[in-house]
C-alpha cells in the first residue's frame, strides 16, 4: 500500500515584515465537537476530566496551546490539539476536520493593525483580550481569529483558501509596514 | 447596516445572507389545506414599515436568525436566533 506523506499546506512561512511574523501553525488534531441539546454540560464536564478545559462559551477559547477548545459557531467547539476521547460522543457529535482548515500565526505589536485591514471588528487588546475567538469575514473569506498571546493571534481558513489567506495577510503586514 | 447577532454581537451587513420572510418557519401540518400551503410557499405581502425575516450568518458563526427590520428607515429592531424562535 501507498505510504501518503501528510504535508503542510503553505511553503515559504514563515516571514517578516515591520514588526510582525506570518508563520504556519505545524498539524494539530482538530475535531468539531456539537453539543446534543441540553448535553452543554454534561459535555463540559467530559471535555474536564479528559482533556483539562471546559467547554468554550461563545466567542471564547479554553486551554492552552497544547490543546485548546475554541467556540467554532452557533452550537459547535473546535477541538485542537488532543486526538477526542471516545466518551465526548456520549454528550455531542464529534467529526475530524484535521485536513479541513490551515492555521496561520500572526505575531507582533502591529497584529492588530494589519488584521483591521481585512476585517471589520475590533480586535484591539482592550476589548479582544488572551482567549477570545470570534467567526468572521476576511477580504471575503470565513475565518475563525482567536487572540492566543498578547502579541499572538491564530487565524484559521478552509485549506483549500490557504494560500488566499497568506496573500491578503501578507499584503496587509506590508501595508501596515509601508504606511505606518 | 449592522446586525446584532445574538452569539457574535453587532457586526457589519457583508457578514449575512438574506433569505426571505420568517414564515418559513411556520410549516404547515402535512395535511392543510392547499391554502395555507399556498400562503406559506407563495405569498407574501411587499411591507413598507417593519418586516420580520430570516437571514444567515454565514461568515460568522453560521446560525440562522430573525431579524425584525424597518423598510422604510432600515433600522434593526432586534435579532434573535431562529433555533429559540422554533423552539419557544
Amino acid at each position: 500500500m501507498v505510504e501518503l506523506q501528510a504535508d503542510e499546506p503553505r511553503n515559504g512561512l514563515p516571514i517578516v515584515v515591520g514588526g510582525c511574523t506570518l508563520s504556519e501553525v505545524p498539524f494539530r488534531v482538530l475535531t468539531s465537537v456539537s453539543p446534543y441539546k441540553g448535553k452543554e454540560t454534561q459535555l463540559s464536564e467530559a471535555l474536564v476530566k479528559a482533556h483539562g478545559m471546559r467547554l468554550a462559551a461563545p466567542n471564547r477559547s479554553t486551554g492552552k496551546a497544547d490543546a485548546r477548545c475554541v467556540w467554532f459557531g452557533h452550537g459547535q467547539v473546535l477541538l485542537i490539539g488532543p486526538k477526542p476521547d471516545k466518551g465526548l460522543a456520549k454528550s455531542a457529535a464529534i467529526v475530524e476536520q484535521s485536513d479541513s482548515w490551515v492555521s496561520l500565526r500572526l505575531q507582533g505589536a502591529e497584529a492588530p493593525d494589519v488584521l483591521a485591514r481585512l476585517t471589520s471588528i475590533d480586535l484591539r487588546s482592550a476589548v479582544f483580550k488572551r482567549g477570545h475567538t470570534a467567526r468572521t469575514e476576511l477580504r471575503h473569506m470565513m475565518v475563525s481569529i482567536t487572540r492566543v498571546g498578547q502579541e499572538a493571534f491564530e487565524v484559521m481558513a478552509f485549506r483549500s483558501m490557504a494560500e488566499t489567506l497568506q496573500h491578503d495577510l501578507q499584503d496587509a503586514m506590508e501595508s501596515v509596514a509601508a504606511q505606518g | 447596516m449592522r446586525i446584532k447577532c445574538p452569539l457574535c454581537g453587532e457586526r457589519d451587513r457583508r457578514e449575512f445572507y438574506y433569505q426571505g420572510d420568517a414564515i418559513a418557519l411556520q410549516r404547515p401540518d402535512a395535511d392543510a389545506p392547499a391554502a395555507d400551503w399556498d400562503d406559506y410557499l407563495h405569498n407574501r405581502d411587499n411591507i413598507a414599515g417593519v418586516t420580520r425575516d430570516l437571514w444567515h450568518h454565514e461568515t460568522g458563526c453560521g446560525a440562522w436568525l430573525v431579524v425584525t427590520r424597518n423598510t422604510n428607515t432600515h433600522e434593526i429592531l432586534a435579532a434573535a436566533l431562529a433555533s429559540d424562535e422554533v423552539s419557544a
